[in-house]
């Protein structure tokens, strides 16, 4: 029975390989973002152990606060001192401090004075001791020499072939303060990978690395090695008690493993991520499987009739059609596997053309892999094959000699109110997960998932009954626009209202999926827009260029000196803790309300001073402040800043331009390592106008790192974040989308085959190949639209759902963006159509006519 | 003629009503049949006789409104699906007007194919005679699409033999044919009752097909209204042409 199942796929390959298809990408995308995430962490467990090979033990600054939230907090630096003492340790062999940064406070500066980057990665910079044996140096230097003194530079190969530097040559470069030039002494790379994503790399010796990040007398780090004999754990204990506070100590072995394991944390949210979106292909996989053998199962009959004459039981034949779902499944899945090595590459690559750099190092493809990617496609296959496996055991051996279709399966009487049974609990478990307050988050995450899975299922239950209206309705211009082939076209999609229904249900879900994210996003922007008009007064911002990496404060100095400016008032940024937990602290300058609106609930910001705060009001409201509180604030570097609340003001819904706690600038400057804004406000006389503009942008000259920008373009390019991100989503999504056009080819090509003796009777009576072209083509779109006109406004009811769970969402509907998925819709239908249609066209008219 | 020791099959008072109310057909109006073991018997009458639909309640694959049948004495009314499955397994072989074979599967796997799926082994020289037989010898790795008409026929009777069945139902088997092909087959039809002993009934509106059967039984309007044994195809043309007046 076995072999009879393989040779009826054999001799049913084109069937077989189609309905392969849709399951083929949702695996691929499974394997390639394990194969990804697998290379990464393999990267970064490379880079970190190369790093510190030579090193038996590591002492870092320690963060008082913990982790912080937006990035820039940083380990605070430790006095220089400490390595004196450290030396003097009877087992350390070799000791050396150097200062670092990986969170883009250095950047380089090209040619045309702008900065070298390459989408958002930021830049690196390092000391390098110039006279020492290199032992800790984790660079390879590849040409040059180490750099030396106050002028010289090494730079990541790289940036050096992307932008053409060579040894010799100057670059600039810019830390906190202005850009300088440096002459370019070395080009180095990590040792171990090929890349460390789209980052730059910028060496100095000690002195040059510690004026630039400010940091003279301190280090981030102190490397030491051990007397021979001592085991770097003993090291460890013999460190420990000299440590000051705000520092600790690890081995080398224990730091790698340390910063491994935080990448990979990062790398594992990475692979949830596109593991979702392989999940969603897969899901609609289940649709356009399900849906093709189930075609092909009613094209069968009269074979599952005659196996059953000649003896095959209901559960033989419903096994062959398992087992045909289940060789497909495997063939699909390891198919899917391999061209997941190759879909990891263009994820990759994917990341990178938006921006988003990750290191490159060897492809790793590891048996887990492997393994779930085989098991998930086979089950998955395995599954939607079930429904027409039963539906095939009601083929009554009868059929065998009984011209007549299957008959109509046992579970259409039961569709309605399946389709309204699964749509209620969808929208109960909608409910329960935005509205249940008292529920855990993941639970309610959960009840939102599954409501949003639910309301698919019974969108797809009750499609059978909406699609001859709708076929009806969306297939009226296809009468007007292809005549006598569009007539027939609208026909043939109402003929078989399940079959065009779970066709188009595939396509509904990605275009459902899309739809709400475009809901959403335009949702989100609106509410931030209106935040920012509410708040804006100012002529300009001044930010960085990206618009969201703090600046250091020198720029701010620099625009207050050009002409027309009247008031500049920066706002710094940085991280601290409050009671017990991780805030965001912003330090503003008294003119603060020249600039920003901010409506006061109770007293104001005029009189700050060195221990004065604001809060928003929710944040008074939780920790149940009022003017004239007390609230200890802990910095990053250990110290406590004991602060009197002196106002609460109220933020619009779209978001506050402060942080939870709010403090003079004069304190911040004073409490924080190396300050920064996130960004300042400038008011002009007469106003923003291109001449002002051009003035503030000279004076910045020497600050390539900051650019100003008007109320406007300061929403867009705060908005450019989201919109990549925008982007990234609907290329992930439309993964699933492809998955439903193969959906949509295989009804196509199967209706085709089915309806070969009618289409040589229609081409017989004088329809041309233009014609029989041009009536596949219309079935398609009708189809198509059908999945537009059935996911778009289910995507748009879920987004607003979700949309009120966030709460104070402005609700808006992005038109534009909806009628782009349904020409997109169209599009999809016409592509979807050029095979089947051309295959419907060559039938030879004679052969058709006597097909059976 | 009901309760004769040796029938293979027995059909006592059949009736078929397709529908109900105003719109209900009586296809069968209470037929009597016994087939006994060793016979060919050929049931003829004009379109809508109710031949087709005997048959199928014959071979189980439809069911009476009223009545009984057997297949070997066990009374097969009212079986469920499984029973009848594997009686027709063990006593049953179908012969379709259109041949009804696997595409994929080559001219030997096709006949062989009801013992695969019983999970029964192949009795070799059984199937190296049948063969020989059907003359497919030289044939049986080619696909039904390689083969003629009535050749896919010959693959089908091996088919219907291969599990010695008690008994080959045979739907209009010249049906498809032309009518030199359907004389070979007929031939061969009457050779595998005389050589092999096989039971066989077959519906079929051919005259000379009637005129190869023991006995003939001609249907009109659900009932059996004639009987006739070793008669020839004039004889039954004649009796047609009365039938369908």
């Amino acid at each position: 029975m076995f072999r009879v199942v393989l040779k009826g796929l054999a001799g049913r390959k084109l069937r077989a390989i189609l309905t392969a298809f849709a399951i083929i990408l949702g695996v691929a995308m499974v394997s390639g973002t394990y194969v990804l995430t697998d290379t990464l962490k393999a990267g970064f467990g490379q880079i970190f152990t190369s790093v510190y090979k030579s090193t038996d033990a590591v002492i870092t600054g320690k963060s008082a606060i913990g982790n912080g939230q937006n990035g820039q907090l940083i380990a605070p630096s430790f006095d220089a001192s400490l390595l004196t003492k450290v030396r003097a340790l009877p087992d350390v062999a070799q000791a050396d401090g150097g200062v670092g940064d990986t969170n883009g406070v250095v950047k380089l500066v090209g040619r045309n004075g702008k900065v070298i980057s390459h989408g958002f990665a930021g830049g690196l910079a390092f000391s390098v001791n110039p006279d020492g044996n290199q032992r800790f140096n984790p660079l390879v230097l590849v040409h040059g020499t180490w750099p030396r003194g106050a002028h010289e530079i090494g730079i990541d190969a790289a940036t050096a072939s992307r932008d053409h530097y060579a040894v010799g040559r100057m670059i600039g470069a810019i830390g906190r303060g202005s850009v300088h030039q440096y002459r370019i002494a070395a080009i180095v790379k990590l040792g171990g990978v090929s890349s460390i994503g789209g980052g730059t790399m910028a060496i100095f010796d000690l002195p040059t690395a510690q004026k630039l990040l400010d940091r003279v007398g301190k280090f981030d780090s102190i490397y030491v090695a051990a007397e021979q004999g001592t085991t770097p754990a003993k090291l460890v204990s013999e460190i420990r008690p000299i440590l000051p506070a705000a520092t600790q100590v690890r081995t080398g072995q224990g730091e790698a493993a340390k910063q491994t394991s935080d990448a990979d944390n990062a790398t594992s949210f990475l692979q949830d991520f596109l593991l979702a979106f392989g999940g969603i292909a897969l899901f609609v996989g289940i649709f356009v499987i399900a849906n093709t053998l189930s075609i092909t199962v009613a094209q069968r009959a009269r074979e599952f009739g005659t196996l059953r004459t000649i003896g095959a039981t209901r559960r033989q034949v419903m096994t062959s059609v398992i087992t045909e779902g289940f060789v497909i499944g495997v063939l699909a899945s390891v198919t899917g596997l391999f061209l997941g090595l190759a879909l990891a590459k263009g994820l990759q690559k994917l990341f990178d053309a938006f921006g988003f750099d990750l290191p490159h190092g060897n492809t790793v493809f590891a048996t887990r892999t492997i393994v779930v990617s085989l098991i998930v496609g086979t089950v998955v296959t395995v599954l939607a094959s079930t429904f027409p496996a039963i539906r095939a055991t009601r083929v009554e051996p009868i059929a065998a000699v009984r011209e007549g279709a299957l008959p109509p399966s046992r579970l259409a009487r039961f569709g309605l109110p399946a389709a309204f049974g699964t749509l209620a609990l969808a929208v109960a478990l909608l409910l329960f997960g935005a509205l249940d307050h008292s529920a855990p988050t993941a639970q309610r995450l959960l009840g939102i998932g599954g409501g949003v899975v639910a309301s698919f299922v019974g969108m797809a239950f009750l499609a059978p009954s909406l699609v001859p209206p709708l076929a009806s309705a969306l297939g009226w211009p296809a009468t007007r626009i292809g005549g006598v082939a569009g007539n027939l076209a609208r026909e043939n999609s109402m003929r078989n209202p399940a079959r065009t229904a779970s066709t188009a249900a595939a396509l509904m879900i990605g275009l459902a999926l899309v739809s709400a994210v475009g809901v959403l996003a335009a949702g989100i922007k609106a509410t931030f827009e209106s935040a920012v008009d509410k708040q804006f007064i100012a002529d300009y911002a001044l930010t960085s260029q990206n618009g969201f990496t703090p600046t250091g404060i020198d720029s701010e100095a620099a625009i207050r000196h050009a002409p027309g400016v009247t008031v500049v008032s920066g706002v710094r940024g940085g991280d601290g803790k409050a009671f017990g937990k991780t805030v965001q602290v912003t330090g503003v300058e008294p003119n603060v309300d020249k600039v920003i609106r901010i409506t006061w609930v109770a007293g104001n910001a005029k009189a700050l001073g060195s221990d004065g705060a604001f809060v928003e009001k929710s944040y008074a409201k939780d920790h149940h402040l009022h003017v004239g509180s007390p609230i200890a604030l802990e910095t990053p570097s250990g110290a406590s800043l004991p602060l009197k609340l002196e106002g609460i003001f109220k933020a619009p819904s779209g978001g506050s331009p402060f942080g939870q706690v709010t403090i003079s600038a004069a304190l911040f400057d004073r409490s924080y390592q190396a300050p920064a804004n996130v960004y300042a406000f400038v008011d002009v006389t007469g106003g923003v106008s291109d001449a002002t503009t051009a003035a503030l942008s000279s004076s910045l000259k020497r600050y390539p790192d900051a650019k100003v920008q008007t109320a406007s373009e300061f929403k867009k390019s705060q908005e450019q974040g989201l919109n990549t991100f925008l982007n990234l989503l609907y290329v992930l999504l439309s993964l699933s989308i492809i998955v439903s056009l193969f959906g949509i080819v295989n009804t196509l090509v199967l209706s085709v085959f089915e309806r070969t003796r009618e289409i040589g009777m229609l081409r017989a009576v004088g329809l041309t190949r233009r014609q029989t072209r041009r009536m596949i083509r219309h079935e398609a779109i009708v189809t198509a639209l059908i999945g537009a006109a059935l996911g778009i406004p289910l995507g748009v009811g879920l987004a607003l759902l979700i949309g009120s769970i966030i709460g104070s969402f402005t609700i808006t509907i992005p038109i534009a963006t909806l009628v782009t998925f349904v020409i997109a819709a169209i599009f999809a239908g016409l592509i979807a159509a050029i095979f089947p249609a051309r295959r419907a066209a060559r039938l030879n008219v004679l052969e058709a006519l006597q097909y059976e | 003629m009901t309760g004769n020791e040796n029938a293979v099959v027995t059909a006592t008072d059949l009736t078929r009503r397709y529908g109900d109310g105003e719109a209900a057909v009586d296809a069968l109006r209470g037929v009597d049949i016994s087939v006994r073991d060793g016979e060919l018997v050929a049931v003829m009458g004009p379109s809508g006789s109710g031949k087709s639909t005997l048959m199928h309640i014959l071979a189980g694959l439809d069911k009476p409104t009223s009545g009984n049948v057997t297949i070997g004495g066990e009374t097969i009314t009212g079986m469920d699906d499984t029973a009848l499955t594997k009686l027709r397994r063990r006593r049953i072989g179908f012969i379709f007007q259109f041949f009804n074979l696997l595409p994929m599967l080559t001219a030997e796997e096709n006949i062989t194919l009801p013992l695969s799926i019983a999970g029964e082994k192949v009795d070799k020289v059984w199937l190296g005679q049948l063969l020989e037989k059907t003359g497919l010898t030289n044939r049986k790795t080619h696909r039904p699409n390689e083969l003629s008409g009535g050749q896919q026929q010959r693959v089908a009777i091996a088919r219907a033999l291969v599990s010695r069945p008690s008994i080959v139902f045979a739907d209009e088997p010249t049906g498809n044919l032309d009518s030199k092909t359907s004389g070979e087959i007929l031939m061969l039809m009457r050779d595998s009752v005389d050589t092999f002993g096989q039971t066989t009934v077959m519906v079929t509106h051919d005259a000379r097909a009637a005129a190869i059967a023991d006995r003939v039984l001609f249907l009109a309007d659900g009932k059996i209204v004639q009987e006739s044994s070793d008669i020839s195809a004039e004889d039954v043309v004649r009796v047609m042409q009365g039938l369908d007046s």
